[in-house]
């Protein structure tokens, strides 16, 4: 009965739509001009940590597991593409790689969702009957345990070649057509990190597609149960096991992904950037923007990445402009900020900075609730 | 043998150490249900203080053990001040939030803290001055040295003190009453705040005393040092069941043996395959091994399902 109602709505819904995507086509063009190709550089981090985040939010927002070592499959996936597309396996194996190996992308990334999904299911399998937080220290150790042997494993078979990492990776080529250098399209050259910012985005939008559907979908709705209940959703006849373990290894294949593009982006791998600490910053992310409410999610991986940096560069110019000299080391004050800033949202905004709806109704009524219950004891004798 | 006899007493040593850490773990755990991710900062500020007291005491000719008991008095209230601030500013506002909120921002005031102590006292690693005599004692061919003696008696002390103050004294009894129920807890007259506040204040003296330890037994205090100690000591603390004390003991000085034993023996028990660079490794599996089959920890009771 609204039918034309209706018809303008989602006409401007299109619309909208159509105008972001230009702002989003134009984007690394100008940031770029304005600020310089390093921060379009930035925006491609930006665009693979959201990656990232979205496959943590499948895990600890959607089903609820507290998952601390999720850059472990994003570490397989980075050495998985680094090994099948680079000379490094020539020294190892001269008989059957006399110049490496060098496959093309679209056959490294399927096979390192792959693989990153069977790691996730191998991590999922013997832990299946914890819960909350001993969970996060099991995650937390295997994490740990694919860094150690990420580090280690250029001896006996040099495979990782250890601390020094692997370098000299093939850059990502599409059609023949390499994205680790300018390119000319009709006139108009396209710097390498332009033409990964479009990858990224494009990779970026068919995991938001693919995670917006699953959350409407009977497993995403079989996730939430778990986390709401696991014994109800049990009793509700959902096969908890198999759909905590596709929770795991759907998360795990997010990170895969976004690892072989990393390696590809990078040409470059070692342990060094798939530590602990980096586990933290996805989680972060994920719990800072809104656990389990994509938009939040999406919000909380481009702030985490886009902050840090912004005060990397800010930190010594601003102490210039203010005292005159620079006070204090611009790298410790950027981590001091960086501290504070996840304190003091937490504190103001506990349950992300953009939750569901659902989700901040149910909070608000825990507050409310609360408060109902420290004015009766106030009022005690 | 003695070899064998060696790595026992390191990892007993070390052990030790992590055990008075996990301890600190498990008490806020125990009572509020927490990861209190900035405890292994307060362990590293605890040792750089006293080395801070120490090298400030160098040349004042007070007799080096007299020396060493100020710098851990100063270090320990330096810390039990760090607990208290930590609960009030980044836990208590937190006390009914999501459950993820308090752990970011526990992440957030170890971050900061860290931060702290390297404007503080530098990017280098500061040598931990010497107090003790150490020459090591002999027994079987494996050797011993004062300190280590004094480390293993002093915690083995201070856990037995522990137990004591939550198990006989009214502040313990308030302390487990609230760790059972809160709200109950609260009606029956217990303070609360009072209570958690003092737990952490507790959990970060133990924390000072084992970060002096950690100091003088590797003579080195660098600022960065909290982390790996602060996430062997929560594995220590989980392995042996989370909010409990026996567990966090049994699991710190069973960690701490596993560790030495690992790294003297891996390579064997590999064929050489691993060498002792898999420590850790070692360490982690053998705690997901446990979990396997224990759940809910060596000593730990059947967790509860929580939201």
């Amino acid at each position: 009965m609204m039918g034309s109602l209706d018809f303008t709505g989602k006409r401007r819904a299109w619309l909208g739509m159509g105008l972001m995507g230009l702002a989003l086509a134009v984007l690394p063009f100008v940031v770029g001009g304005a600020l310089g190709s390093s921060w379009v550089r930035v925006l491609d981090f930006a665009l693979l940590y959201i990656m990232l985040a979205l496959g943590l939010n499948i895990v600890v927002g959607f089903a609820g597991l507290l998952d601390m070592g999720y850059i472990a499959f994003y570490a397989v996936g980075a050495y998985l593409y680094a090994v099948l597309s680079s000379p490094h396996l020539a020294t190892a194996f001269p008989a059957l790689a006399p110049l490496g190996l060098h496959w093309p992308v679209w056959a490294i990334l399927p096979l390192g969702a792959l693989v990153s999904g069977l790691f996730g299911v191998l991590l999922g399998a013997p832990t299946l009957r914890l819960r909350g937080d001993y969970l996060a220290i099991v995650t937390l150790g295997f994490g740990e345990i694919v860094r150690i042997f990420m580090n280690n494993l250029n001896a006996p078979i040099n495979l990782t070649n250890g601390p020094q990492g692997i370098s000299g990776i093939d850059p990502v080529h599409i059609g023949g057509v390499s994205l680790g250098q300018t390119q000319d399209f009709f006139g108009i050259s396209v710097p390498g990190v332009h033409l990964y910012y479009y990858l990224f985005l494009a990779m970026a939008l068919v995991i938001v597609f693919i995670t917006v559907r699953l959350e409407d979908s009977r497993i995403g709705r079989a996730w939430v149960a778990i986390r709401e209940d696991e014994i109800a959703a049990k009793a509700c006849g959902i096969n908890t096991r198999n759909v905590k373990l596709l929770a795991f290894a759907m998360g795990a294949s997010f990170g895969g992904v976004a690892g072989g593009l990393f390696a590809g982006f990078q040409e470059f791998v070692s342990p060094e950037s798939f530590s602990l600490m980096e586990s933290v910053m996805v989680l972060c992310m994920v719990v800072l923007g809104g656990m389990g409410h994509i938009p939040g999610v999406i919000l909380g991986g481009l702030m985490l990445a886009v902050v840090p940096e912004v005060l990397r560069y800010g930190a010594g110019p601003v102490q210039n402009l203010l005292f005159g000299k620079v006070l204090m080391d611009p790298e410790s004050l950027r981590m001091l900020l960086f501290g504070l800033a996840l304190i003091l949202v937490m504190l103001y905004r506990p349950a992300g900075l953009w939750p569901s709806a659902v989700r901040q109704r149910e909070f608000d009524e825990a507050a409310e609730e609360e408060k109902e219950q420290e004015a009766l004891e106030g009022g005690r004798p | 043998m003695d070899i064998f006899l060696q790595q026992i007493i390191n990892g007993l040593v070390l052990g030790s150490i992590y055990a008075l850490v996990a301890l600190g773990y498990t008490m806020v755990y125990g009572i509020m249900g927490l990861i209190n991710f900035a405890h292994g900062e307060v362990v590293m500020i605890g040792a750089l203080t006293a080395v801070a007291v120490l090298k400030g005491l160098a040349g004042s000719g007070i007799p080096g053990p007299l020396q060493a008991l100020i710098a851990c008095f100063v270090a320990v209230l330096v810390c039990m001040l760090i607990g208290y601030i930590i609960e009030r500013v980044a836990y208590r506002p937190l006390r009914h939030a999501p459950r993820l909120a308090p752990l970011i921002t526990a992440i957030g005031v170890s971050i900061v803290l860290q931060q702290l102590a390297m404007l503080f006292w530098g990017r280098n690693y500061h040598t931990f001055p010497a107090v003790l005599p150490s020459a090591p004692h002999l027994i079987f061919g494996a050797g011993i040295t004062d300190l280590q003696i004094l480390i293993v008696a002093l915690a083995a002390l201070m856990m037995v003190a522990l137990v004591l103050l939550v198990n006989r004294t009214r502040l313990g009894r308030a302390m487990r009453a609230t760790s059972e129920n809160p709200a109950i807890a609260g009606l029956m007259g217990v303070d609360i705040n009072r209570i958690i506040a003092l737990t952490f204040v507790l959990g970060s003296a133990l924390g000072a005393v084992a970060g002096i330890m950690v100091g003088a037994n590797y003579s080195v205090a660098h600022y960065g040092m909290g982390f790996m100690l602060g996430l062997k000591a929560f594995t220590a603390a989980v392995l042996g069941g989370i909010g409990n004390l026996g567990g966090a003991m049994l699991g710190g000085v069973l960690l701490g043996i596993i560790e030495s034993l690992g790294a003297g023996y891996i390579g064997d028990l590999t064929g050489g395959f691993l060498g002792s660079n898999y420590q850790d490794v070692f360490a982690f599996f053998v705690l997901i091994l446990v979990l396997v089959f224990r759940p809910s920890g060596l000593m730990g009771e059947k967790v509860s399902e929580r939201a």
